[in-house]
């Protein structure tokens, strides 16, 4: 076994994947294992009593939005009696930002790699404000909530349908010449999505005001496309998974409490975790770094592909996230170059006269430096329901890294 | 009362600058009398006890950050400890927007790609790995660090000789390539002096006073202390001498050392006579041969090899006819101390070389009745004087030996003392050349040649005497000394460089390089007008041995 020629193949199917959007569908329809009673949630499994405020609300809106349970009370019983089931997404095949709960009756976008075949989920993108996916479940957001399933999720599935889908590896690339790192800022690729699906959606909805509903919530929320892109990197990094000898990573995904990875040449459920940093970063006003949740969410997928935290030379309008000054944001990118094993031939940066962006984290190389990957992130607020509070910088424990190169020694006989 | 605190930091890593600049924000802190914080290294621990600033019950390991604070009062101590992650970190926030310090050596190399060279001063124990990366890298190395295992020494060494590139280290101070002083090096002019240098202060001593009395270098390369010494056998000093040999600009070379073993000297000595440029030896404490042989000089002070160097205008001799380089000598003399004097010039050219009348004990031939290698036998030893008259007056046990000598076919030469004058046999010639014509008529590739000692005036006829073995195709010379340099050149091994060239080009292209360690020796390269990238090295996995032991065997893997 040769660890660079494991790595090669790994990073070489992670880049060549290519993640079509290909449909809307409805989660238990597509998402293989999925039923009623299971509540997929972001990050590695975590069970109810250690979970988080954020992401016990969003399992609670999920289940009052799913209709098992008629209020809060009901559906806490039910949880301590043991009446659902919960498992992380990256079981599934899915990601979502945030809590990233999925249940049953929700649409989620199917992303098919066009190049080896693997699918991938992730739920749709709600906006702004009281959301779900940090931890609100008022009328308001499960109005909301249904309002997506019911139009915008049919709008999109009946678009989808009438095109030969969304090629996202090159939404992203195009994204990236336009400001976006992909992760924090999605202003652009929110903007492509809408000129491409726009069209699809007006040849297919009969209602016109119906329509101007859609396009204007699509059109609005500058993070519409994150969740397409989020399940496009899934579909790349789990067509990078499961190379004997690997030692890249493929997941790393937070729900709250727990920071996880995986690795290539690792276990399919062998999840090396660690107690979750708290971000941070820039605090909306009113909040401060003491309203921070800890890191939560499957977003850090982006960084997982190469793209976000590790694309921040490209990125300049978001810089104060990490000091302030375009060299910052250079310096962050190179840094992650250390750390990673090649560079991206799909995702390039101008400012960096267009060199790849640092693709597929080697485990080596993080212990090795101490140098552990960037994140760009949203912050949730640690009470549930209360929303985003602001936005930064996490990194995950090192120990994690160590803990997944001692397990590798052990399968490997180093 | 005085109160000592101190803190132990684990494998936390910090530049000097940085720990001075430490020092000074806590020396300035109220109630603080005094205070240290370096690398627990033995040596800074020395100089902390020197300070008083060593209590007996600290412990530290090399790899950790000690730092020691004697105040006024307890509350004063802990309060300047307090203070010691808010003073590293205003250094920080002074250079955050600073130009991306990379923190491998490959992603350096990708910042910097034209450096042909790593400097390396990380502490000895990870130093090879870091100087092992650089080769793979294609890199030249300097590696400033001591502490490097001969092992490593050597691994490094030769993997770098297979690649043509060049390991000055492990310890080496000082190097110029192409007017930039890396290490600790003097600002000379640039010339025609080229400079190998196993020894660093040597080197800065000589490149200080050519450039003091008006001459110039090339390049100055050093090698380290131990390149010289048997177990190395001067791999990058024979490298460097080679380039130097091949480089245009090179006009002289200067060859310094401190004493070198003495296998290794004779073999650098063949190579610098091999070069065909003036060569200026001075290798301290080590006998010369001569002061001049051929193409080579031997100084007698690091200021005379520099004057030399300078002056070297001097005629060049090489031998015409091809060498005789896989044959032995023999010397047969009759004189004691031109046998020593032949030995004390051949012994730095003819390797191994053995006397019944030795220099050192290891020349020492055990049976004087028969030659082995080179051999210089003094025949008026009592050993071969009992019961006969002395070879001055007897030519009878020389004619035995030399016929004894023409029958071992691995010897090519054989050397003879005519010793004329009062008393001496009155025609010496006369009942030697018989016998090598004898000799050569069976044996025409053996060589002959006559050291004559005598004057005109003598009784035996001196022009005669010398007539008579040129006649029998004796080569006659009429000193040790010019026997010596003919010898020598004759002997000399012009043998074709067996390694790799180094490549000129990188030594002539405007240095670029990479600094790993001190980082003083990146501020001096940039001062001088070098690009550089500094590499904010680490100590892999952060000191945690197990991962980097673990990590190490990744890398036979990949």
């Amino acid at each position: 076994m040769n660890i660079d020629e494991a790595n090669t193949t790994a990073v070489n199917r992670m880049m060549e994947a290519r993640p079509i959007l290909k449909a809307v569908a409805t989660a238990r329809d597509v998402i293989p294992g999925m039923k009623v009673n299971l509540f997929l949630h972001a990050g590695p499994p975590i069970e109810w009593a250690r979970m988080s405020g954020p992401l016990k609300g969003a399992i609670i809106g999920a289940m009052l939005f799913e209709g098992v349970a008629a209020s809060e009370a009901e559906a806490t019983s039910m949880v301590e009696r043991g009446e659902v089931e919960f498992d992380s997404c990256h079981h599934h095949g899915a990601v979502g930002p945030m809590a990233g709960v999925t249940s049953a009756s929700m649409k989620v976008y199917v992303v098919e790699n066009a190049e080896h075949g693997n699918k991938s989920f992730s739920n749709l993108n709600e906006g702004y404000g009281k959301v779900l996916r940090y931890g609100a479940y008022s009328d308001e957001v499960l109005k909301k909530l249904h309002w997506m399933n019911d139009v915008l999720g049919v709008a999109l599935a009946d678009a989808l349908a009438a095109s030969n889908g969304i090629d996202m590896r090159a939404l992203m690339s195009e994204a990236l010449h336009m400001g976006d790192e992909g992760h924090n800022r999605n202003k652009a690729g929110s903007l492509l999505y809408l000129r491409l699906i726009a069209p699809l959606i007006a040849k297919t909805m009969k209602d016109n005001a119906a329509m101007a509903e859609v396009l204007q919530f699509i059109g609005d929320n500058a993070l519409s496309v994150l969740n397409p892109v989020m399940a496009a990197c899934k579909a790349m990094t789990d067509a990078a998974h499961g190379v004997e000898g690997s030692t890249i990573v493929t997941t790393m995904a937070r729900n709250g409490t727990d920071f996880g990875i995986r690795v290539s040449g690792l276990g399919e459920r062998q999840w090396f975790t660690a107690p979750a940093e708290i971000p941070v970063g820039l605090f909306f006003s009113g909040f401060t770094q003491d309203d921070a949740n800890p890191d939560i969410g499957d977003s850090a997928i982006t960084e997982t592909a190469g793209i976000g935290g590790f694309a921040m030379a490209t990125a300049p309008a978001i810089v104060t996230f990490v000091g302030g000054t375009p060299k910052d944001a250079m310096n962050a990118t190179l840094e992650m170059y250390e750390i990673t094993f090649a560079e991206s031939k799909f995702f390039t940066m101008p400012s960096l006269d267009f060199r790849g962006t640092p693709t597929g984290i080697d485990l080596r190389k993080v212990v090795e430096l101490g140098i552990t990957p960037r994140i760009n992130t949203g912050i949730a607020h640690k009470n549930a329901g209360v929303g985003q509070v602001g936005a930064g910088l996490v990194r995950p424990p090192l120990g994690i890294f160590e803990q997944a190169l001692l397990a590798y020694a052990e399968k490997y006989r180093l | 009362m005085t109160v000592v605190k101190w803190n132990v930091r684990a494998g936390a890593y910090y530049d000097s600058v940085v720990l001075m600049q430490l020092q000074r924000g806590l020396l300035g802190l109220p109630g603080v009398l005094d205070a240290g914080v370096v690398m627990a290294t033995p040596a800074n621990r020395d100089l902390l006890a020197a300070n008083n600033l060593l209590p007996e019950v600290v412990t530290a390991n090399p790899d950790d950050l000690l730092i020691v604070v004697k105040a006024e009062s307890d509350a004063s101590a802990d309060d300047a400890i307090g203070k010691v992650d808010e003073l590293l970190a205003r250094r920080k926030s002074s250079t955050v927007s600073q130009d991306f310090r990379p923190r491998s050596l490959s992603a350096a190399v990708k910042q910097l790609p034209e450096a042909n060279w790593v400097l390396i001063s990380v502490p000895g124990r990870y130093a090879a790995g870091v100087a092992r990366e650089a080769l793979e890298l294609n890199k030249h190395v300097f590696l400033y660090s001591d502490n490097v295992s001969l092992e490593d020494e050597i691994a490094l060494k030769k993997a770098a000789r297979d690649k043509g590139l060049l390991v000055m280290g492990p310890d080496c101070g000082t190097a110029i390539i192409n007017g930039i002083g890396l290490g600790f090096a003097n600002r000379v002019r640039r010339g025609s002096i080229g400079v190998v240098g196993a020894s660093g202060t040597g080197t800065q001593a000589v490149t200080a006073h050519i450039h003091e009395l008006g001459g110039g270098i090339s390049h100055a390369i050093g090698t380290g202390g131990r390149d010289l010494k048997s177990d190395v056998g001067a791999i990058t000093a024979h490298q460097a001498l080679d380039a130097l040999a091949r480089d245009d600009e090179t006009k002289v070379i200067v060859l310094i050392s401190k004493p070198p073993s003495p296998d290794v000297a004779t073999n650098l000595i063949s190579a610098a006579q091999g070069t065909g440029k003036p060569v200026v030896i001075y290798f301290i404490g080590y006998p010369p041969p001569a002061r001049k042989i051929g193409n080579l000089q031997f100084a007698i002070s690091l200021s005379e090899a520099a004057e030399i160097a300078v002056n070297s205008n001097w005629e060049l001799v090489s031998g015409q006819e091809l060498p005789i380089t896989n044959y032995y000598l023999r010397g047969l003399f009759s004189g004691g101390t031109l046998a020593y004097e032949t030995l004390l010039g051949l012994q730095s050219f003819l390797s191994p070389i053995y006397s019944n009348a030795p220099i050192t004990n290891y020349q020492l031939l055990e049976d004087p009745l028969h030659s082995k290698a080179h051999t210089i036998i003094d025949l008026g030893d009592e050993f071969f004087m009992v019961g006969r008259l002395h070879p001055m007056i007897d030519n009878d046990l020389r004619i035995r030996r030399m016929k004894q000598e023409a029958a071992d076919p691995e010897v090519g030469m054989i050397l003879f003392d005519v010793v004329l004058g009062e008393g001496s046999h009155l025609d010496p010639a006369g009942e030697l050349v018989p016998v090598i014509k004898e000799i050569r008529d069976s044996r025409l590739e053996i060589e002959f040649v006559a050291m004559v000692i005598g004057t005109d005036d003598d009784p035996q006829n001196l022009q005669s005497q010398v007539s008579q073995l040129q006649d029998a195709g004796v080569t006659v010379f009429r000193t040790a000394a010019e026997a010596v340099e003919y010898i020598s050149l004759r002997f000399s091994a012009s043998k074709k460089n067996e390694f790799t060239h180094v490549n000129l080009d990188q030594l002539k292209q405007p240095l670029a390089a990479i600094n790993v360690g001190l980082e003083s020796f990146y501020d001096s390269l940039i001062s001088q007008g070098a690009q550089a990238v500094h590499v904010e090295w680490k100590p892999p996995a952060s000191g945690n041995e197990k991962m980097a032991a673990l990590l190490a065997r990744m890398k036979s893997k990949s």
